[in-house]
């Protein structure tokens, strides 16, 4: 692999680009591989990555059924933080934001990390008293937030308006080094890092069944054919399921849709992240100056990667309110995608009942903040064959026992 | 947008007018079950890409708790029915053959 560079960028535009490299190889599967890792979206891509990083480990697949980062890593909102409330989800997303500070200096792929800040606006009363507990649990776990009251939201925010008759501004939990990333460049840096290091990453291969031997796997079925592994690894947020039964246990995860937007772009006008809870709504303004909106999720099962409109509209009437200048924007594109969500809307980063098989997913509707954090926690737990002090309270285990990590009462909403 | 037909008063309720309520033919444990039965029923869910069982209550309408046979996959709707039954009934299972022959039935 090449760096990029400013030098490599003056070598090329002497000599009409002609050498510019492609960013990693598309080989055919090998036979056997001392880790197989199923899904190359950011979290797949990222375990790889961390495994070969940290723990040496480059005799690696990571087999993708469609192309890289074209699942959910593709259809977020790009939305970075870690001001969560339960201690174990405020280490791994604090961990996975430091990381972003630097990943594009590590990955020697500009990810655009943007840490712009973020606010989280507290519109009613519950939630003001909600983010208070928050921003004195960030103090406890080293996260850094502030709770800031409606001018100083005002003065980040000019275009907010505070006084709504709804859904009034009544303050905010601002984190001021959260922000927003490239999400496809996350995960072409992950993949050219990886490729670089000599692992596999096999794209249009799909999964269709798991070979165990005396409990323990020995591989997987694709459409390519058999591929052997001492280790395998699920990393597939939206089939997790799927893969989970074919692997022989259920999981306790429901797939549902969540959507988002993006409006015609505009010039500069918000350069914070916004989120309102409370109305199901977020925003920021991508660098092209398109805003990105993203809603809520539907209440059913659904694997179409298509939302209910009804989430959209509800989303943007709430929005106007407090964003009246948006209210003329025209919306250019509108997707969704498909998350895992667990019962406690915490993921899960586990040993499974199948011996050498680890699964990492339940996401729910906020992974790509994790992104490298979960990577470097299920790397841990795949090479060591135990978890870390990262991944350990993301068990299975956690349901049986009762030992939630409960954060969809610490967001109160889909986040 | 999902159109449901409500079993009990008949009207065509499209999604807006109905509220969705999880997974269908839930086998319930409590007391004096085993630790694996109760998470199993707490948690554990089939999550199927394909044809899946669940509930919808009619909540602006009659307000009826009824139940409904839809692939996930799809979004089409095989049937609604009334939600006094502990398994699919044998013309809903019928319908969904009629469109999905390769379905495996419910277990």
């Amino acid at each position: 692999m090449s760096r990029y560079s400013v030098f490599a960028i003056a070598r090329e535009a002497l000599r009409f680009h002609q050498g510019w490299e492609r960013a990693w190889r598309s080989p055919e599967p090998k036979p056997r591989y001392d880790v197989i890792i199923v899904g190359a979206g950011g979290h797949g891509l990222a375990t790889a990555y961390y495994l070969g990083k940290n723990f040496g480990i480059t005799n690696v697949a990571v087999i993708e059924k469609g192309w890289l980062g074209g699942g959910n890593t593709g259809r977020n909102t790009t939305i970075i933080r870690s001001n969560y409330l339960q201690d174990p989800s405020a280490a791994i997303y604090e961990k996975a934001r430091s990381l972003y500070e630097t990943l594009s200096q590590d990955l020697n792929y500009n990810v655009m990390f943007s840490p712009r800040g973020l606010l989280m606006l507290a519109q009613t009363h519950h939630e003001v008293r909600g983010y208070l507990r928050t921003v004195h649990a960030n103090g406890l776990q080293n996260v850094t937030t502030e709770w800031i009251g409606p001018e100083r939201v005002k003065e980040l925010v000019p275009i907010i308006n505070i006084d709504g008759p709804r859904y009034p501004v009544l303050g905010a939990l601002y984190q001021a080094r959260g922000g927003t990333a490239r999400h496809d460049a996350v995960a072409w840096g992950y993949a050219r890092a990886c490729s670089a290091m000599g692992m596999d990453i096999i794209q249009q291969c799909e999964v269709k069944g798991v070979r165990s031997e005396g409990g323990k796997v020995t591989g997987v079925e694709t459409t390519r054919g058999f591929i052997g592994c001492s280790k395998l690894g699920i990393v597939v947020a939206g089939h997790s399921g799927q893969v989970a039964e074919m692997a022989g246990f259920r999981l306790p995860i429901e797939a549902v849709a969540l959507q988002a937007l993006v409006s015609e772009p505009i010039k500069p006008c918000m350069d914070v992240v916004v989120m309102a809870n409370t109305v199901h709504g977020y925003m920021s303004q991508s660098d092209k100056g398109e805003m990105v909106i993203g809603g809520g999720t539907d209440g059913f099962n659904n694997f179409t990667q298509r939302g209910s409109f009804q989430h959209i509209e509800e989303t943007l009437r709430a929005l106007i309110e407090t964003f009246p200048m948006i209210s003329r924007l025209k919306m250019l594109r509108q997707w969704g995608g498909i998350v895992d969500m667990t019962g406690d809307r915490s993921p899960i980063i586990s040993k499974t009942p199948l011996g050498n098989c680890f699964i990492n997913c339940g996401w729910g509707t906020g992974g790509f903040k994790a992104i490298p954090g979960s990577g470097w926690a299920m790397a841990e737990l795949m090479a060591k064959g135990e978890p870390g002090p990262l991944a350990a309270e993301f068990n299975l285990g956690r349901f049986r026992e009762g030992r939630f990590i409960d954060e969809s009462v610490a967001a109160g909403v889909a986040h | 947008m999902l159109t449901l037909t409500c079993p009990y008063c008949g009207v065509k309720a499209e999604e807006t007018e109905l509220a969705p309520g999880g997974e269908a033919h839930l086998k319930r444990f409590g007391p004096g079950s085993s630790d694996d039965e109760f998470e199993s029923y707490m948690f554990a869910r089939r999550n199927e890409k394909g044809v899946h069982f669940e509930r919808w209550r009619h909540a602006y309408g009659c307000g009826k708790w009824f139940l409904a046979a839809r692939d996930t996959a799809t979004l089409e709707v095989f049937a609604t029915y009334p939600a006094q039954t502990p398994e699919p009934p044998p013309e809903v299972v019928a319908a969904i053959k009629a469109r999905r022959p390769d379905w495996k039935g419910y277990k």
